[in-house]
């Protein structure tokens, strides 16, 4: 059981990462990353949603025929998104100004009615419940890490307006890395992003092979080093 | 007359439903068929606005709070504190503006008194033409209609290059305080590079271009509704 709970956090933020594995949800990934804390703020109202959406349909898999699913689990999804913006309006007023443009639009973020599909309605809530947060983890994970190279080489600093976000306790996060910095507007800008986003998984890419020829290296050893004895 | 035994009812309910929950014994079947589906389908719709009734309930309250919050901070910018006594909030004025600078068909005025005399007035419009739709500004004009403050509440101009016509970018937006359409000129209410007195972002002309006329079209709105604006009304 505890393999299978990290099997699914291994998923979640690298393997089957939602960003950089399924190339999905790159809508608003691209839209919010011009500063980390936009990208953090998205992430975290994302993995709500996605966290609540995954228990709801996880409930009612077995209620629901695979007629009607689609529909169902749209209005599920379009719910607890409303709620979310309604939430985030009445008391992250601050954060809401910024991306209240974005926050509607997470109804439409492929991602979660894709989880809906895959894996809650198939598993029990628990782990539905468990994917979900390591699913919304990763996508968060995608957006903070595409925000913050954009925000470092397109502005400068990292972090800036955190403590609209946070409160005033994290306004230490406020950095800029290169004071006067003139700014690369390239990467504040949505092709920047796509960019960024394709060294990234180049990056990741590339990253994941050397991974893969690891464990054959270390046997290849293995068996020279036992033929040597 | 009709008399109801009490016992035959209550055993009919329990036989009905009794058998409704037999029903769900089997759920593969029970998926399968049409008035399940329908039924379950307005179910979910009905669950789901009456969740989003009860948060829209919940969180009302404090959403105009917050909204309430933002007009007093943005109002708290362009009217300097000693202009007025009064709750400006309280009683906005309607003017009917359609066809009008202030681009909006109704303009809501906020009016700023000391003393029970108007001093200033406080106005949202928009500014149109700029590079990515329209800019909403908040005018603050003194009873003479000299500009006490302007500032860009909304925009959706590019990051970095139009977005330096907000007060936390640049201090481009305070070059407006003390302007009037008497003290500039027409030919003065452009940006330099037109010919006018203000001053243009490396980049980008047409943000700051659709300011400039916004303000000078929302003194002009001004100057039409003075008399009006100006009249004490209780």
């Amino acid at each position: 059981m505890s393999e299978s709970l990290s099997r699914i956090a291994k998923e979640g933020l690298w393997s089957n990462n939602i960003v950089f594995s399924q190339s999905i949800a790159l809508c608003p990934l691209l839209a919010v990353t011009g500063t980390t804390t936009n990208a953090l703020g998205m992430g975290l109202a994302t993995t709500a949603v996605l966290v609540a959406c995954n228990v709801l349909i996880s409930y009612g898999r077995l209620l629901i025929p695979s007629e009607i699913r689609i529909p169902v689990f749209v209005a599920l999804i379009a719910m607890v998104v409303t709620l979310v913006d309604m939430v985030m309006n009445a008391w992250l007023h601050e954060l809401h100004k910024v991306l209240g443009l974005f926050i509607p639009l997470i109804v439409t973020n492929c991602a979660i009615l894709g989880r809906a599909e895959a894996y809650a309605s198939r598993k029990p809530p628990a782990y539905a419940a468990f994917d979900g947060l390591m699913m919304g983890l990763g996508f968060t994970l995608a957006l903070v890490v595409l925000g913050a190279v954009r925000e470092v080489t397109g502005s400068g600093t990292l972090f800036a307006n955190a403590s609209l976000l946070l409160g005033h306790g994290f306004a230490w996060l406020e950095t800029t890395l290169i004071p006067e910095y003139r700014g690369f507007l390239l990467m504040a800008l949505p092709p920047g992003g796509f960019l960024m986003l394709g060294f990234l998984l180049a990056g990741k890419r590339i990253l994941d092979r050397r991974l893969a020829r690891r464990p054959a290296r270390n046997a290849a050893i293995e068996h020279t080093l036992a033929e040597q004895i | 007359m009709i008399s109801i035994n009490r016992e035959t009812l209550s055993q009919f309910a329990l036989v009905q439903w009794q058998k409704l929950r037999r029903q769900f014994d089997d759920l593969d079947a029970l998926r399968q068929r049409l008035d399940y589906q329908t039924i379950l389908l307005a179910a979910c719709a009905m669950a789901a606005s009456l969740a989003l009734g009860v948060g829209d309930l919940i969180t009302k309250g404090a959403i105009a709070e917050r909204q309430a919050e933002d007009l007093r901070a943005t109002l708290g910018q362009v009217l300097p504190q000693t202009l007025y006594d009064n709750d400006v909030l309280a009683n906005p004025r309607v003017i009917p503006s359609a066809g009008e600078e202030t681009g909006l068909d109704q303009t809501e005025v906020f009016i700023a008194k000391k003393g029970g005399e108007v001093t200033a007035v406080a106005f949202k419009m928009l500014a149109k033409g700029g590079y990515a739709g329209d800019l909403t500004l908040m005018l603050g004009v003194g009873r003479e209609g000299r500009i006490l403050g302007v500032r860009v509440i909304a925009h959706a101009e590019t990051p970095g290059l139009g977005d330096k016509v907000e007060i936390s970018k640049s201090n481009w937006i305070l070059g407006f305080d003390g302007r009037s359409l008497s003290n500039t000129s027409t030919q003065g209410w452009r940006v330099k590079k037109d010919g006018g007195d203000f001053d243009q972002f490396a980049g980008a002309t047409i943000t700051p271009r659709a300011v400039v006329k916004g303000v000078e079209g929302g003194l002009r709105f001004f100057e039409r509704h003075r008399q009006e604006l100006l009249t004490t009304t209780e």
